[in-house]
């Protein structure tokens, strides 16, 4: 499709805007203007609306079809919290308000959002306390390890060493080496999980923490994870616990009873909120009672008359991670979904999170090699291999392609790099097992034309608005703006 | 139950097909005694109530006022047409697109995108987007560092208040030498900031519009600073590159921006939109995600994802940045905007709001006692410091009774300001409610 520029007729008009109604014209000297305006689209507001309804069409969504990409938790997005997000009661707010003298009694239902979205998300987890200052998962590990690097510089530590498994996702190291550390991979054991002897023998005073995600991104829960928040508390580390797989534990188990002193929670992932195409998301971050005084300002507090207000003399604190409270709409959409799932809806959730990925993993484990050793059941997702297929050339990349010929979206296949021809799946629990079977039957279906006719998987897929894409050609020709 | 579409029957079928009786013995792995029971927190409710509950809850906020509050963040109109189309669930129930062959919507969305920003701002490549301004100017700085490999920082004073808090934290550990530079007059002091440039500086960052509203042509400043081998870092306000000059002819490396004026609501703080641009040649040492154009095997026109080697998922703890996701929806909602207003409506939009603001100063000068902080020569966008008789914070909370938030009181972050009004004045904003200002500040005085 042409781009909105291409399309573009000199002269043409869309939505007129109010003209000034005072008598004053600005006065600026001409060095400080532009000598031509902008160039941007000149088109009518039908001509805007069909252009971008076209984009839109082009696209998948999870409102489009089943998305079963593995560690991104692509579950429904119910309509309320869009309604909610637009209330203008909420979406009119000033976010300098509160800073103003008599300005905090007039955002008192925001700062409620935010109060009872850190006590909701504290229970989950068992944490002390949140910050709803982190704008994604990435920015979320970011506070987090700024808030481990604070602690041991307030007791007089000079910890340097940041651990994480081979299996992370990685952004784990790229926050770690923005907060100034140095990263030491930790390699799995044969089963996929941490080794925990590895571990042991890394263990040294100069380590600052461990990141850890739980369940791990093959799907699994460590069975030694107490022993491991142990070791690492014995030489005054802090662990970390990437919480982007939190949908397979909600209402199972805390992070905070099993030892983690830090978690953040993808509110896009866990909470339901939608993805955007790649944002925006919310990565709040909880700590235990001892790293609270190290948590972003401002703070929310509740006062005895049951009104709020925003606390910000923290001098330990690690400062500001954003400008003000977070992605606020975000998070209010987060809390509309968590007030109609409530207590009893956790435990449902992850427990049909679980039992889809284990359903699915039945269902394929006989037509693709399943590469975890373990024998205990997978959680929310499933780690699949095409190594089997690849040995006829077919590799994970093509009935990843294939897939969308089927009409679906592909499992993700670039991750995690301690798989060959990974595929990963992740049903999410808002699936019905309808659609849980078409997709393995399809699968199923895939695995039976690599054997029989590979050539024909090498072309796919044939069904969508463009083929397989140049990325070569992308990336040495760089053509990434017109202008 | 909500959201769940498996009744008891298929959940037995399933289970019957893994090999179990019961959910529970999915999680079996997990020791018995580090399993919780359950949660406490409210029980679920039904839709009805919930939206019940968000009304009361929106109901506590008062957005009921005329608004001259700005510091960075305001009050524009926004078509109609921008939340029918990012409204539309094939863009906002998407994830980042991985697939380009079922994503040609986003990518091609973030391609215009990031073609409209380089319009606007005067540059040659802009990423996919980033969180918001002030994450912008964080990661322009580590960005700088890297290219010049050099660790010292100089920012203006008069860049927002709040951002250059942000730096701090974000950089806390990264071994930078920041300098803040005292303004003067509103207005970077040209005097101090050349003392305080040298061979070792990465990157003078300066704000213009400033926080203070005055605008000015940094063209100098980027010369001082290129004679020192660093980079000139301009954090902008998108809105008013309507009209003025854009930052790429005034001699800017790195242009960054919050982009909530462009189409985003306020919404308490965010979500919002971080702008980065830059010249060609540093495309590689870009953050964040970059969509480019290329072709099919059959030769047809599409967009990927594109430079992922710099990224998190390729360098792990070496890459440019550990940015996973944009802020595809809100690029695409500026984009939206800007596609609306187009060529000749932007710029009449900044223009407008530039006379109102002018209008509105001259009115507000009227009222006895009133005076300006600054010289009166200083050249101001929609924003303007006004010196009052008594503290800005008595002022504003007087006015709020009159149903005006008046402004921002500068004493906040700089104490010797305490009298000191920063008023913000938009397209929504009528003569009738600049002249209700002006009336109801004489009356508080």
């Amino acid at each position: 499709m042409k781009t909105i520029f291409e399309k573009s007729i000199p002269g043409r008009r869309s939505t007129r805007p109010v003209a000034s109604d005072v008598p004053t014209k600005a006065k600026l000297a001409p060095n400080l203007l532009r000598k031509q305006p902008a160039a941007l689209p000149e088109l009518s507001e039908l001509d805007v609306v069909r252009h971008f309804t076209g984009l839109s069409r082009l696209n998948f969504g999870v409102d489009t079809g089943f998305y079963p990409l593995g560690s991104c938790t692509m579950k429904y997005n119910p309509k309320l919290a869009e309604v909610v997000g637009r209330n203008p009661g909420f979406a009119m707010l000033h976010p300098l308000l509160p800073q103003l003298p008599g300005g905090e009694i007039m955002v008192q239902g925001a700062l409620a959002v935010l109060y009872e979205m850190d006590r909701l998300l504290s229970e989950i987890s068992g944490m002390a306390g949140f910050t709803m200052q982190p704008l994604a998962g990435a920015h979320g590990e970011l506070t987090g390890v700024l808030i481990i690097a604070a602690y041991h510089k307030d007791r007089g530590n000079h910890k340097k060493t940041i651990l994480i498994p081979d299996s992370a996702h990685g952004t784990n190291p790229a926050s770690a080496a923005i907060a100034g550390f140095t990263v030491k991979t930790i390699p799995s054991s044969e089963d996929g999980l941490l080794d925990v002897e590895a571990l042991e023998a890394a263990l040294d005073d100069d380590v600052a923490g461990l990141m850890l995600t739980c369940p791990n991104t093959l799907g699994l829960t460590h069975p030694r994870i107490k022993e491991i928040t142990d070791l690492v508390h014995a030489v005054d580390g802090l662990v970390y616990c990437d919480g982007a797989n939190t949908n397979a534990m909600l209402g199972r188990c805390r992070p905070g009873d099993v030892g983690f002193d830090v978690v953040h929670i993808n509110l896009h992932k866990t909470f339901a909120t939608p993805h955007g195409g790649g944002g925006p998301g919310a990565g709040p971050v909880g700590v235990v009672e001892k790293l609270m005084p190290y948590l972003p300002v401002s703070v929310v507090r509740e006062r005895q008359d049951g009104t709020y207000y925003l606390e910000y003399d923290h001098p330990k604190s690690i400062g500001y991670m954003s400008p003000f409270y977070g992605n606020f709409a975000v998070i209010l959409k987060a809390y509309t979904y968590l007030l109609m799932v409530g207590s009893e809806g956790l435990p449902r959730i992850s427990g049909n999170a679980v039992l889809n990925a284990n359903y699915v993993l039945a269902r394929l484990r006989e037509h693709y090699e399943y590469p975890v050793k373990s024998k205990q059941p997978c959680k929310h997702e499933c780690v699949l291999s095409a190594v089997r297929q690849a040995k006829s050339g077919v590799r994970a990349l093509d009935i990843a392609k294939t897939l969308m010929d089927y009409g679906f979206h592909s499992p993700t296949i670039y991750f995690p790099l301690t798989v060959k021809e990974c595929i990963m799946i992740e049903p999410t629990e808002t699936e019905s097992k309808e659609m849980l079977d078409a997709f393995c039957d399809a699968m199923i279906d895939i695995a039976r034309i690599a054997d029989e006719n590979p050539e024909s998987l090498h072309d796919t897929p044939r069904s969508t608005p463009v083929s397989r894409l140049d990325e070569v050609k992308a990336a040495k020709e760089l053509d990434v703006a017109s202008y | 139950m909500p959201f769940i579409a498996n009744t008891d029957a298929q959940r037995k079928e399933m289970l019957e097909v893994i090999g179990v009786q019961h959910i529970d013995e999915l999680f079996a792995d997990i020791p018995a005694h580090l399993q919780c029971g359950e949660i406490n927190i409210p029980k679920g409710l039904s839709e009805q109530e919930v939206r019940n509950r968000l009304d009361i809850l929106s109901k506590r906020n008062n957005v009921d006022y005329f608004n001259f509050l700005g510091g960075g963040f305001y009050d524009h109109y926004i078509p109609a047409a921008v939340s029918a189309i990012t409204g539309r669930s094939e863009f906002y129930t998407a994830y980042t697109p991985y697939q380009p062959e079922i994503s040609q919507g986003t990518l091609q969305a973030i391609y215009e995108y990031q073609s409209a920003m380089c319009r606007l701002t005067g540059m040659e490549v802009a990423n996919a987007s980033l969180y918001d301004g002030g994450t912008a100017i964080c990661e322009a700085i580590i960005m700088a560092a890297n290219i010049t490999d050099r660790k010292r920082i100089v920012i203006d004073d008069s860049v927002n208040p709040i951002y250059r808090k942000m730096v701090r934290s974000y950089t806390s550990n990264l071994g930078l030498e920041l300098i803040e530079i005292p303004s003067k007059d509103g207005m970077p002091d040209r005097g101090l900031i050349e003392a305080a440039l040298n061979d070792q500086t990465a990157a003078l960052v300066v704000q213009t519009p400033n926080f203070f509203g005055c605008i000015d042509d940094v063209t100098d400043l980027g010369e001082r600073i290129h004679s020192h081998g660093g980079l000139l870092v301009v954090s902008t306000y998108p809105l008013a590159l309507g009209l003025l000059r854009p930052p790429g002819e005034c001699g800017a490396d790195i242009v960054v921006a919050e982009g909530q004026s462009l189409g985003l609501t306020l919404s308490f703080g965010g979500p919002y939109l971080g702008i980065l641009t830059t010249r060609k040649k540093f495309a590689r040492k870009i953050p964040g995600r970059i969509a480019g154009r290329t072709v099919d095997a059959k030769g047809r026109e599409g967009f990927v994802l594109t430079l992922q080697a710099r990224e998190q998922h390729i360098r792990r703890e070496k890459a440019t940045s550990n940015i996973c996701t944009n802020q595809a929806l809100c690029a695409l909602t500026s984009l939206v905007y800007l596609s609306l207003m187009g060529k000749e409506g932007l710029a009449e939009v900044a223009q407008t709001c530039a006379d109102k603001a002018a209008y509105a100063r001259e009115r507000l000068l009227q009222v006895p006692g009133v005076s300006l902080r600054f010289p009166p020569d200083r050249p101001f966008f929609n924003e303007f410091v006004l010196q009052l008789p008594m503290a800005a914070d008595k002022v504003i909370r007087r006015l709020f009774l009159r149903s005006v938030a008046a402004g921002f009181p500068l004493g906040r972050y700089w104490p010797e300001m305490d009298n000191c009004l920063l008023i913000a004045v938009t397209e929504k904003r009528t003569k009738e409610e600049i002249d209700f200002l002006a009336h109801a500040l004489g009356a508080v005085l």
